[in-house]
């Protein structure tokens, strides 16, 4: 049956895509990047600081300019950012003016939601505002601003936020990379819910190896100097995910290869011959 | 002395605690001691009067200035200047400076020119303006307007600069039009920020006020300080600056209110 065919047009196709600093010494960012994420996939990128992964998402999101290739996102070639491609932030990004609830329908402020608006489709936005309250579990923080919730909520709202224009595409941008650890695993199922819920398509930047295999089915491992996909690994967990499952044997074996080649990639290795003599220049004052 | 189990930092640790009895304590200390320093030299009769006349003095002095001088049309004149020239700074600093905050070429075009005038002394602006102005209203008030101006336009600029990126972005990502990420986010972002560059602004125009009134003036408080100087009554002096204080502090105080009163969320506990 055709309508089950699973090889439909990738949601994000990008083809050579390069990315140069010309200042005062050139950087190469991004260099011959090519990589597909299909409909409803959950692609996670790491990599070694400088390996470009930040700016590659910033670019699929219209927040960076690339210098050459092309890259379509959502049937479009990618010029500027637009409401089809939501990005979560690390930190500041919530509005501490606004309180929770109307952080979440912000988007219905835009006119991208005004245009052809009957009562009906207000009716559906604001149910939906509901929806998302209760699927972030904020029910009981609806009316409290920003300022008074834990880094934790405060990601459960910029998450929501970012669900309410029902993107076809969610960037995130290490969006818990300042949270505690407890408080991280909770987020992870939550957004694997979320991923499953919504089908929406996730790319997903962090630095914690661990975070991108549990979260991704695919992960793309950057490399710096110049920016570049180093290598793409496959998760074989299944889609259902469990924090158990990150003592599996699959799951320690790709951790451990992963982290190796970062380690490799970056250039950076722990000098012991250093550490040896400090500690001897040390000991003999 | 022996350690105590509950090792409770000391008053003089860095950035350490304070009670709330403790604080004002000494913040009346603070505020009584040189009243009391400058009634004891007052009282000790080290000072001649013309230099340095007495609280009891000025304060008697505030009295006939309030029944026979007409003291509140003074105020009201001054504060009429200040105001004016304030709000006509302030309406056309807040759009350049938000324009300045927000493009870089609008940057480009303005930013050097208004640090550059900025250096440029209020005072020494005065034939000018009263060559261009003229002697009435309008060149006291341009006086204000040209000290406070220039300063209110980088503040704001600044003040707008400071929005976090994130929160623009966040924007952008969420289909937001260039227009509605400045009506949506960076004003409302930078509101609080812009209020308090308000209330630092105001008070500059206020020091500038005495500059102003030496402009063919025949009122205001700036104006009575400057003829109580060519009668040598000092404890007018004296009375025309503490006045001049005491408005400033209750328009900052009033600022403040406004303040806790419009942005909540910036003084939760």
């Amino acid at each position: 049956m055709a309508a089950l065919q699973v090889s439909a047009a990738p949601r994000i196709q990008v083809r050579g895509l390069g990315k140069v600093f010309d200042g005062e010494t050139r950087v190469v960012a991004l260099d011959a990047v090519d990589l597909d994420v299909a409909d409803n996939e959950f692609v996670t990128l790491v990599g070694a600081s400088g390996c470009g992964k930040s700016t590659l998402l910033r670019i699929i999101g219209g927040l960076e300019y690339h210098t050459s290739g092309e890259i379509v996102a959502a049937g479009r070639p990618v010029r500027g950012p637009g409401a089809d491609r939501a990005m979560v932030f690390q930190h500041y990004s919530l509005y501490p003016w606004l309180n929770v609830v109307e952080n979440i329908r912000f988007s219905r402020q835009l006119a991208i939601n005004r245009e052809h608006l009957t009562s009906s489709d207000v009716e559906v936005a604001m149910g939906r505002a509901d929806a998302l309250l209760d699927l972030m579990g904020l029910r009981s923080m609806a009316r409290a601003y920003p300022t008074q919730l834990s880094g934790g909520m405060q990601q459960r709202v910029a998450i929501a936020r970012a669900l309410m224009g029902r993107p076809e595409i969610l960037l995130m941008d290490e969006p818990f990379g300042a949270l505690d650890a407890q408080t991280r695993e909770v987020m992870h199922d939550l957004i694997r819910h979320v991923f499953k819920l919504e089908r929406a398509t996730i790319v997903f930047v962090t630095h914690d190896v661990e975070e991108a295999i549990y979260l991704g089915q695919r992960v793309v491992l950057m490399a710096p100097r110049p920016g570049r996909i180093d290598t793409i690994y496959d998760v074989p967990l299944p889609a259902q995910r469990h924090q158990d499952m990150k003592l599996d044997r699959a799951f320690l074996d790709l951790k451990k290869a992963v982290v190796e080649r970062i380690r490799e990639t970056s250039g950076m290795k722990t000098d012991f011959e250093l550490l040896d003599k400090l500690s001897r220049a040390a000991s003999s004052t | 002395m022996t350690t105590s189990a509950s090792a409770r930092p000391g008053l003089w640790s860095i950035r350490g605690p304070i009670s709330r009895n403790t604080f004002w304590t000494l913040a009346a200390i603070g505020l009584l001691t040189p009243v009391l320093l400058w009634w004891g030299i007052a009282l000790s009769g080290w000072v001649e009067k013309v230099f340095m006349p007495s609280p009891a003095a000025v304060w008697d002095r505030t009295l006939i200035w309030f029944d026979e001088d007409n003291l509140v049309g003074d105020a009201i004149i001054s504060t009429y200047r200040v105001s004016a020239g304030w709000a006509m700074s302030a309406a056309i600093a807040l759009p350049i400076g938000l324009l300045i905050g927000t493009f870089r070429p609008v940057q480009a075009l303005l930013e050097p020119l208004t640090d550059f005038v900025r250096y440029m002394p209020a005072v020494a602006f005065i034939p000018l303006v009263m060559l261009w102005i003229g002697i009435d209203e309008g060149s006291k008030i341009a006086i204000i307007f040209i000290g406070t101006f220039f300063q209110m336009v980088l503040m704001v600029a600044e003040d707008v600069r400071r929005v976090p990126t994130p929160q623009i972005e966040a924007a952008q990502t969420m289909g937001a039009t260039r227009a509605e990420v400045i009506r949506l986010v960076l004003l409302p972002s930078a509101k609080p920020a812009l209020l308090d560059t308000l209330r630092i602004t105001l008070g500059w125009a206020w020091t500038y006020l005495v500059v102003a009134e030496l402009v063919a003036a025949n009122s205001g408080l700036g104006y009575a300080i400057l003829k109580a100087q060519r009668f040598l009554q000092t404890d007018k002096i004296f009375a025309g600056i503490i006045l001049i204080g005491a408005i400033g502090l209750v328009s900052d105080q009033l600022f403040r209110f406004l303040h806790r009163k419009a942005f909540p969320w910036l003084h939760f506990k």
